[in-house]
């Protein structure tokens, strides 16, 4: 029994290899109930494999993974409280959607009353009723997927695993089928760990996320706590653009510095208050923070700039802006109707704010 | 599942399976090298049954027979079934598309006897008309044995095309060559796979053919198949072992020289340019 | 090409094999058909022709004497009969020994398949004679399996193996396995794997998952291969002539004998002709299973 009696997993020291290259390597995951974890890393970066151990559809080479303080150890997928919906659905296709919603009640034995019952539920969960008696072939891919959904969440799994969900998707029904997923989340309150290299997509589903680099966990939090503090360049840019500075910092006052970059520009930053100025080896600014303004804007850290290539978006604007020295900076506006997003053109000759509380800090 | 732990019945199963595929091709090769004595006893290993065979010339000239038979019929059925294949794989629809593909069905059907009797009728009534041949002998075996192995090929080719990349024909239309060219450049080449394949499948038809060359063989045109057939029905006699195991030896060195010239094919693709 | 109009290379692809396959094919199957209608004479070829003059008209003489004689005697519908169990037999005995091969070859590690494939695959690039004779060498009374089974004290003298209906099922299910194995494999080999995993995932045991999800997706090729077993099988005439006996004629001896020895040709014309008629019907029936040229429909 592990400690921690809200943990729903515990992986501890997790390792697998594959023909003597580590795809998995000594990772550490405390999964809270009832939560939703997003597992977020490029291809390559083990979370599918991850995933694939929790079901138990492979074996670890090392390490330990208890499930609601059972050790899983040598206990096959079909045993396992744990149910998968794969990346391409793998619906049954000689079987109708009621027939594969039921298919795991069955081969568990539940008796047909039971059943019924719950394939009813879960249908209705899921809002597939009306094609219980297609065939999968007969459905659209969003309709697939949540036949899938149902099929899994009909076991009443007390995890469950979500392989890129939205891979599959036209990009207009992702935000729809986000909000359904954490809906249906909060109705039956099983954990839900969803594998995905998309970044909004785990800021926006998650309550904690697992950044993955190479077969490590290189931060597991809250996505405010890793958008805002993350613990190194790579979490930095995996979740956002952030725009970059090496250098060193010297203290200014309490919670205040001044970091000078390698390049000779200085800024004054505001920091947390248990900080060691000493450790800091970079600091960012992401370019939503940035202030651009035609004229001085009297914002802290002003530096002048040359704005290079300005890409509209809609909502917003991305420009590319030129500062002394070369360096290129991104940053992202508005378009409100006005505003300097919305007016801004290659060439323009620009203010950049980089305001003191905007400071990502990162050490060591 | 990559990795799960090996299930012993699939071994087994394996193990069982082999054991009764390969159990009359051992005994084919060992008793090949069974000796002779005049007392009914054999003594082993000998090669004496090889030197039986190099001196019996009637099984020799049937073998010889059957190898130029193979070899001349084969690549007619290579063509005729290739463009089968391909018109079958690539056009949707066509007129005759039922009628070509009734007609490759036919061999696979139909009894043997059926179609030996009716390449006679055929080639007896040419021969009566034309005066050709008697309607018997070499020429009509090898178009005879070019119609039975063209449905194969087709067959082999057909199954490569319907699944190939459309994307690489259109791609050499859009760069401007005509079909002739594409046909050329692209469909031909990516279908060889299946080409050389359907052809060694049609020449090991050309040896297995007993009924069909039994109705068109002339006196002169006995072929392998037809000798052993006949010399079976006397009983065993180890100098068919030892045209058998030379048969399996060159099976054998035909594929190990296919899959050498595939594996350097791809190593010469894999290294880096210059 | 979606019926968009036709090249002319695309033309030649289809004129080609279609006349070949028209002219050396289509052409002859006829003129035996017509040959069934003729009537039997003391000549080279032994038939009477089928037109005749007479008072300078022109008269047919066609006959139904072949199919009366086909239709009236016993034995050749007993003939027919016992190809028919024979070839149920075989396909029964592929089925249940091709198989289990074929799904140990698909199941087996990705990078073993190809080897295990070739390996089941190279015996039949022999010769079929060849196999035929190895078996005759193996079971007749003085061979290796006798004289194991004597040697092992398990009998006193050789069991007769040999010109038994058992050794035509025996050696026809060998020949013929190839042609279930392969596309067998070729179907179990196309099933995704996630299927497998997902039904393990829902809590089913692999036997359970077997049944459930591996067996329904394979019956289809099952059926298909068996067909392209059995149907073949019926007409066999070589293995039933080289290890059986009086006992197991089937429909190919009778065909043999009819056009070889007794020359009546329009009867083996007649019985050729009733066979492969009896044999399409049912495989234009199979067609939903049975894709172009024996491939299974997806």
């Amino acid at each position: 029994m592990t400690g921690n009696s809200s943990a729903i997993l515990v992986l501890k020291d997790v390792s697998k290899a594959f023909g003597g290259m580590p795809v998995l390597q000594h990772v550490d995951l405390e999964v809270p109930r009832g939560s939703i974890v997003s597992l977020l890393g490029a291809s390559g970066s083990g979370k599918t494999t991850l995933l694939q151990i929790i079901a138990g559809l492979q074996e670890p080479d090392g390490g330990k993974l208890s499930i609601d303080g059972r050790d899983m150890q040598g206990v096959p997928a079909f045993a396992r409280p744990v149910n998968m919906m794969f990346q391409s659905y793998a619906l049954f296709p000689h079987l109708t959607v009621r027939g594969n919603v039921e298919y795991g009640l069955k081969a568990r034995g539940v008796d047909r009353h039971e059943r019924q019952r719950l394939v009813a539920w879960a249908l209705q969960l899921a809002r597939i009723e009306e094609f219980a008696g297609r065939r999968p072939d007969q459905l659209s891919g969003g309709q697939r997927q949540r036949v899938a959904l149902a099929r899994c969440l009909v076991m009443k799994p007390a995890i469950l695993l979500l392989d890129e969900p939205m891979a599959a998707l036209d990009r207009g029904l992702r935000a729809q089928v986000q909000r359904e997923l954490i809906s249906i989340q909060r109705a039956v309150g099983t954990t839900f760990i969803v594998v995905t290299h998309d970044q909004e997509e785990a800021l926006a589903m998650s309550d904690h996320i697992a950044v993955m680099d190479r077969g490590q966990i290189v931060q597991f939090g809250e996505p405010r706590a890793l958008y805002e503090r993350p613990r190194s360049r790579f979490v930095a840019s995996v979740l956002g653009n952030i725009n970059l500075f090496d250098g060193s910092a010297e203290a200014l006052g309490p919670c205040r510095a001044l970091f000078r970059t390698s390049e000779g520009l200085e800024f004054v930053i505001n920091h947390e208050v248990d900080l060691q100025l000493a450790t800091i080896d970079a600091a960012g600014f992401r370019p939503e923070r940035l202030v651009v303004s035609a004229d001085p804007a009297g914002v802290a850290n002003e530096l002048p700039g040359t704005v290079e290539q300005v890409t509209y978006g809609g909502k917003l604007t991305r420009a590319t802006i030129r500062i002394a020295g070369g360096r290129m900076l991104d940053a992202t506006l508005v378009n409100v109707r006005g505003s300097t997003g919305a007016c801004l053109t290659a060439g323009d000759a620009v203010h950049v704010g980089f305001p003191a509380d905007a400071a990502v800090v990162l050490t060591e | 599942m990559n990795g799960a732990a090996q299930r012993p019945w699939q071994n087994v199963t394996l193990a069982l399976g082999f054991a009764f595929l390969y159990l009359p091709i051992a005994w084919i090769v060992l008793y090949s090298f069974s000796g002779y004595a005049t007392d009914g006893g054999g003594r082993f290993p000998s090669l004496h049954w090889y030197q039986a065979l190099s001196v019996d010339d009637e099984l020799l000239d049937a073998a010889y027979r059957s190898l130029r038979l193979a070899l001349l019929s084969s690549p007619i059925a290579v063509v005729i079934g290739t463009l089968a294949g391909i018109a079958l794989g690539r056009l949707e629809r066509f007129p005759g598309r039922s009628v070509l593909l009734a007609l490759l069905a036919v061999p696979i059907f139909a009894p043997e006897i059926l179609l030996g009797f009716s390449f006679l009728m055929l080639f007896a009534g040419l021969g009566a008309v034309t005066g050709w041949q008697e309607g018997k002998g070499m020429p009509t075996l090898v178009i005879a044995h070019a119609t039975l192995g063209a449905p194969i090929v087709a067959s082999v080719v057909f199954a490569r095309v319907l699944g190939r990349d459309r994307a690489l024909e259109d791609a050499a239309r859009d760069l401007g060559a005509r079909p002739l060219r594409v046909f050329l450049t692209v469909t031909l080449p990516l279908a060889v796979p299946a080409i050389l394949s359907g052809w060694l499948l049609a020449i090991t038809l050309s040896f297995d053919d007993v009924v069909t060359s039994s109705f068109l063989a002339g006196p002169e045109t006995t072929t392998l198949p037809m000798a052993i057939f006949s010399s079976l029905r006397v009983g065993v006699n180890p100098e068919i072992n030892a045209i058998g195991t030379l048969m399996l030896i060159g099976v054998a060195l035909v594929f190990t020289a296919a899959f050498a010239v595939v594996s350097l094919g791809k190593r010469a693709k894999t290294r880096p340019v210059g | 090409m979606t019926g968009s109009r036709l090249t002319a290379v695309d033309r030649a692809t289809i004129a080609v094999p279609l006349a070949w396959m028209l002219a050396l094919l289509a052409v002859p199957l006829v003129f035996v058909a017509l040959l069934s209608v003729h009537g039997v004479a003391d000549a080279i070829p032994p038939i009477a022709p089928l037109f005749g003059r007479t008072d300078g008209h022109w008269t047919l003489h066609a006959t139904l004497r072949a199919f009366s004689l086909m239709a009236g005697d016993v034995l050749y519908r007993a003939a027919f009969v016992s190809a028919l169990i024979n070839a149920a037999l075989t396909m029964i005995g592929c089925v249940a020994i091709g198989f289990p091969i074929a799904l140990a070859i698909a199941q087996a590690p990705r990078s073993r398949r190809n080897g295990y494939l070739f390996l089941a695959v190279l015996p039949f690039w022999t010769s079929f004679l060849l196999r035929a004779y190895a078996w005759i060498g193996l079971i007749r009374d003085s061979g290796p399996i006798n004289a194991a089974l004597m040697s092992l004290g398990w009998i006193d003298h050789p069991v007769p193996m040999l010109f038994t209906p058992a050794a035509v099922w025996l050696v026809m299910v060998y020949s013929y396995l190839p042609f279930f194995v392969l596309p067998m494999y070729a179907v179990l080999e196309a099933l995704p794997a996630e299927l497998l995993a997902a039904a393990a995932d829902l809590g089913a045991r692999p036997a359970y998952a077997f049944r459930t999800v591996t067996l329904p997706l394979a019956l289809p090729g099952l059926i298909s291969g068996a067909v392209l077993v059995f149907i073949p099988a019926v007409g066999e005439y070589v293995i039933p002539e080289l290890v059986g006996n009086s006992s197991t004629i089937m429909i190919g001896g009778i065909l043999w004998d009819e056009f070889f020895q007794n020359r009546d040709w329009p009867l083996a014309a007649a019985i050729a002709m009733a066979t492969f008629l009896l044999l399409i019907v049912p495989s234009f029936l199979l067609r939903r299973w049975i894709g172009p040229l024996g491939a299974t429909q997806r």
